[in-house]
C-alpha cells in the first residue's frame, strides 16, 4: 500500500456523482445465480439455483441459504465467499442484541445493522464493497417480512423480488403473479415455477438443483429438504 | 458504614389487578445529616415503565440519565416503547458491566407489559435479577419493607385498596429507619392512567 497513487479507498466519487466499485459491486451480483423471495399473508420464501460447478461437488455440502436466528433467514447473489462474512457478523450482532435484552432482534433492527456494515466498506480505506446482494427473510411482531439489502448498503423492504441473472424477466413474472392476500403454499409454488421458467438446467429442475427456505406464522426459519421441494415441484407439475 | 447507607433510601413497587403500584422515600441525607426532603428516586421511563433507584443518591441519578439515554435511542430507532422485561435486562446488562467497580444502587422496575401485565422486578447492584410476583422490596428500610408488605399484600388489590396498602406499607416502614422517611412519594399506574400522590409522615 504505502506510496503507491493509490493508497485512497477505492470508493472515491467519480466526476458523474457515482461511486464506480459499487456499480461494479453491482455487476457482480447481476451475474451471480438467480435468487428470489416471495412475501406471502402468512409467511415468507426464499430460493435460489444452486447449479454446482461440476456433478462430482457433493451438493449435499453446499448451502446457499443461511439462518441468522431461528425466525430470520438469508439468500444471496453474487459471491459466495463474501455473503459467508456478512452472515458470520449478522449472527453476532443479532446475538449481543439478544444478550443486551433478551429478547429475539426485530427483522428490521438486524436488516439496518448489516446494510451499515456493507455501507462502512465502501467509505474505508483499503477495502472493496461486498459483492453480494442479500434477501432477508423473517417473521417476528410485526409479521412476515422480506427485505433486499445492497452492496451500496441500501436496503427495502419487498412484497416480492429477485436478483442475480435474468432478474427483469423474474420480476415481470413475479409481478404477473403476485397477489397481496396470496398465501405461503401459493408463494412456494409461484417461486418454483419462476426459477423453472428462468433456468436452463443441464437436465430436469430437481430438489438437488435449487434451495428453498420458508418461514411461517410459527416463526421458525427452515431450508426444505430435497425430498420435500420434489414434493413441490411435483405439485407444480 | 456501608456506601449503600450514605444517604438512606426506601422503595417499594407492588403489583394489583391490571395496575401497579411504586413508592419511595424523600429523604437524602449524608449519613445522619438530612440535606433534602423532596428527593425524587423514582424515574418515568414512559407512560407504562417506573424505574425507581435506592442507594447512593448520585448513582441513582447518573443511572437514571444514562437509562433514559439508552430508551431514547431504541425508541427511535425501533420505534416503538421498550417492555419492561426488556428494560430490566437492558439495567441488568449494564450493571453488570461495571462488574468491579459498580453503580451502588439497587433497582426497583415496575411496569405494564403485553395486554397490560404488571410487571415488577428488582436486582442488586451488579445486575442479579430478581422477579416477583407480588412485591418487591430495595433501601435501608428494606427489612421492615419486607415485613409490612409480606402481612399487609393480598393479590388482586384494585388501584385504590393498592394504593392505602404500599403508603401504610412504606410509612410504618420507614417509622422504624432513621435513615428514610421524611414523607412519601407513591405512583399508582393504571393502564389508562398514572397518579402521582405525596404522603405526609413523621417529619425526621
Amino acid at each position: 500500500m504505502g506510496d503507491s497513487q493509490y493508497s485512497f479507498s477505492l470508493t472515491t466519487f467519480s466526476p458523474s456523482g457515482k461511486l464506480v466499485q459499487i456499480e461494479h459491486a453491482l455487476t457482480a451480483v447481476g451475474s451471480g445465480q438467480t435468487s428470489l423471495g416471495i412475501k406471502a399473508s402468512n409467511g415468507v420464501v426464499i430460493a435460489t439455483e444452486k447449479k454446482l460447478p461440476s456433478i462430482l461437488v457433493d451438493e449435499t455440502s453446499v448451502q446457499k441459504i443461511q439462518i441468522l436466528t431461528p425466525n430470520i433467514g438469508v439468500v444471496y447473489s453474487g459471491m459466495g465467499p463474501d455473503s459467508r462474512v456478512l452472515v458470520r457478523k449478522s449472527r453476532k450482532q443479532a446475538e449481543q442484541y439478544n444478550l443486551l435484552y433478551k429478547e429475539a432482534i426485530p427483522v428490521t433492527q438486524l436488516v439496518r445493522e448489516t446494510a451499515a456494515v456493507m455501507q462502512e466498506f465502501t467509505q474505508s480505506g483499503g477495502v472493496r464493497p461486498f459483492g453480494v446482494s442479500l434477501l432477508v427473510a423473517g417473521y417476528d411482531d410485526k409479521g412476515p417480512q422480506l427485505y433486499q439489502v445492497d452492496p451500496s448498503g441500501s436496503y427495502f423492504s419487498w412484497k416480492a423480488s429477485a436478483m442475480g441473472k435474468n432478474v427483469s424477466n423474474a420480476k415481470m413474472f413475479l409481478e404477473k403473479r403476485y397477489t397481496d392476500d396470496m398465501e405461503l403454499e401459493d408463494a412456494i409454488h409461484t417461486a418454483i415455477l419462476t426459477l423453472k421458467g428462468l433456468l436452463v438446467f443441464e437436465g430436469q429442475i430437481s430438489g438437488k438443483n435449487i434451495e428453498i427456505g420458508v418461514i411461517e406464522a410459527d416463526r421458525t426459519f427452515r431450508v426444505l429438504t430435497a425430498a420435500q421441494i420434489e414434493d413441490y415441484l411435483q405439485e407444480v407439475e | 458504614m456501608s456506601i449503600f447507607e450514605y444517604n438512606g433510601s426506601a422503595l417499594v413497587a407492588m403489583v394489583g389487578k391490571n395496575c401497579f403500584a411504586i413508592a419511595s422515600d424523600r429523604r437524602l441525607g449524608v449519613q445522619l445529616q438530612t440535606i433534602a426532603t423532596d428527593f425524587q428516586r423514582i424515574f418515568k421511563i414512559h407512560d407504562k415503565l417506573f424505574l425507581g433507584l435506592s442507594g447512593l443518591g448520585s448513582d441513582a441519578q447518573t443511572l437514571h440519565q444514562r437509562l433514559v439515554f439508552r430508551h431514547k435511542l431504541y425508541q427511535l430507532r425501533e420505534e416503538r416503547d421498550m417492555k419492561p422485561e426488556t428494560f430490566a435486562s437492558l439495567v441488568s446488562a449494564m450493571l453488570y458491566e461495571k462488574r468491579f467497580g459498580p453503580y451502588f444502587c439497587q433497582p426497583v422496575i415496575a411496569g405494564l407489559g403485553e395486554d397490560d401485565k404488571p410487571f415488577i422486578c428488582t436486582m442488586d447492584s451488579i445486575g442479579a435479577k430478581e422477579l416477583a410476583k407480588d412485591f418487591v422490596v430495595a433501601g435501608t428500610a428494606s427489612e421492615s419493607l419486607y415485613g409490612a408488605c409480606e402481612s399487609m399484600f393480598k393479590p388482586d388489590m384494585d388501584h385504590e385498596e393498592l394504593f392505602e396498602t404500599i403508603s401504610q406499607a412504606l410509612i410504618s416502614s420507614v417509622d422504624r429507619d432513621c435513615l428514610s422517611g421524611w414523607g412519601g412519594h407513591v405512583y399508582i399506574v393504571t393502564p389508562t392512567e398514572v397518579t402521582e400522590r405525596i404522603l405526609k409522615g413523621r417529619m425526621d
